[in-house]
């Protein structure tokens, strides 16, 4: 029975309050790291890492953070969290770390973390706040995923490096540049609608 | 002299080349948030380059004196961070106590600006780019300039999007999206503007 809430708040997180698609929060690193699907991917897991221990780190401290600087006390598990992940990145994947650049310490700022932090893990026990942590982390690299694979099929002809369709296919270099990130996402989200109009027309 | 001609090349930078919303994508969340109305936007606008300005100057004096001298230059995030969210809240109470007028019409907006990405972007460029006081305070200025001024284009397209004829599954963030995008678009021209 325990088991099964936890991973009711796992697939919470991912599919039914996704965080990019629906909650469209943390749209600042989404527009900006999508331009390939590696980059994508390293942006939602060091957000993911920062999610599950900052929601963790919150929920153990939820009974001694005096509730008038509780948003400051956040903000400070965060930042320690981001700064951990910042010199990994740097330690262990330079590349990526190049990549992102500013990006990973400005996940500190990341509207995500600090809405789970304030109506999640202040309010429950550290297992579901782990678990809440990781779905929402999953769901946002799922966003930044569909967004960053989109981008680079289109903008570049390439997938995770690879070549997709030889040599004489004339890559829409638009998509890959700070237009198409706005583009790529304003029409995924006209099909995400779309195609929830369409289940939700079938299924009445 | 060279002052004058700093000032505005950080002008042609921080403004048009290096827009902090269009180009660079800091800030997006009051971008998308608060640009229904063109004068709210203003108002964002505005509260977002007084801290700014004032958090650019804060972080040049503890990364100068402090965070260097000891070497901990590592604690950069956490500092800058807890300098911001400081800065603001006592911005809110001063601007509570002396100017009501400007409390009741930016109160909304003034905590959100701790979460703003620009605010921490600008700090940390600032650092990275080991810009000098003045360069500091002229590329913080001009940034928040481009942030008040792609906030307030948008806003102005945002009020007649109200009136017009959109698509059904376009209707809120799609179009929002499309329309930042063609924005975006006409700021892409300025890139060759470098020098």
């Amino acid at each position: 029975m325990k088991e099964n809430s936890n991973l009711k708040i796992l697939g919470n997180g991912i599919i039914a309050e996704n965080p990019t698609f629906i909650q469209l929060l943390g749209m600042c690193p989404t527009l900006a790291v999508t331009t390939s699907l590696i980059n994508a991917i390293g942006m939602g897991l060091s957000a993911t890492f920062v999610l599950i221990f900052s929601n963790l780190v919150i929920s153990l401290l939820r009974k001694y953070i005096p509730n008038k600087i509780r948003i400051a006390s956040y903000i400070v598990v965060i930042a320690a969290f981001v700064s951990v992940i910042e010199m990994l990145l740097k330690a262990y994947l330079p590349s990526i770390s190049d990549a992102l650049g500013l990006f990973i310490p400005l996940i500190t700022v990341n509207c995500i973390i600090l809405a789970r932090a304030e109506s999640f893990a202040s309010k429950n026990k550290p297992i579901p706040s782990v678990f809440d942590g990781l779905g929402m982390g999953l769901g946002f690299t799922l966003g930044l995923s569909i967004l960053g694979a989109v981008r680079e099929i289109l903008g570049a002809g390439t997938l995770l490096g690879f070549s997709l369709f030889g040599s004489s296919f004339e890559p829409a270099l638009i998509f890959i540049l700070p237009p198409g990130a706005f583009l790529a996402l304003g029409i995924i989200l006209a099909i995400y609608n779309l195609i929830k109009d369409k289940k939700g027309a079938a299924s009445k | 002299m060279s002052y004058l001609k700093e000032f505005f090349s950080l002008a042609v930078l921080g403004v048009l080349i290096e827009n902090f919303v269009l180009v660079k994508f800091y800030g997006i969340c009051p971008f998308l948030g608060v640009s229904k109305k063109t004068d709210t936007a203003l108002g964002m606008g505005m509260a977002v380059t007084f801290v700014m300005v004032l958090a650019s100057l804060l972080t040049w004096l503890v990364q100068r004196y402090i965070l260097i001298p000891l070497n901990v230059e590592y604690l950069q995030t956490i500092s800058f961070i807890l300098l911001i969210a400081a800065l603001v809240q006592f911005v809110e109470m001063v601007v509570a106590k002396l100017v009501p007028s400007l409390y009741s019409a930016l109160g909304i907006y003034l905590p959100l600006i701790t979460t703003n990405c620009a605010v921490l972007g600008v700090t940390l460029i600032n650092v990275q780019r080991e810009y000098t006081l003045f360069q500091t305070l002229s590329f913080s200025f001009w940034s928040a300039m481009g942030f008040t001024l792609a906030i307030f284009l948008f806003a102005g397209v945002r009020e007649r999007l109200e009136t017009s004829n959109i698509p059904k599954y376009l209707k809120g963030f799609p179009i929002a999206l499309i329309t930042a995008g063609l924005i975006a678009m006409a700021f892409l021209g300025f890139q060759g503007l470098s020098f």
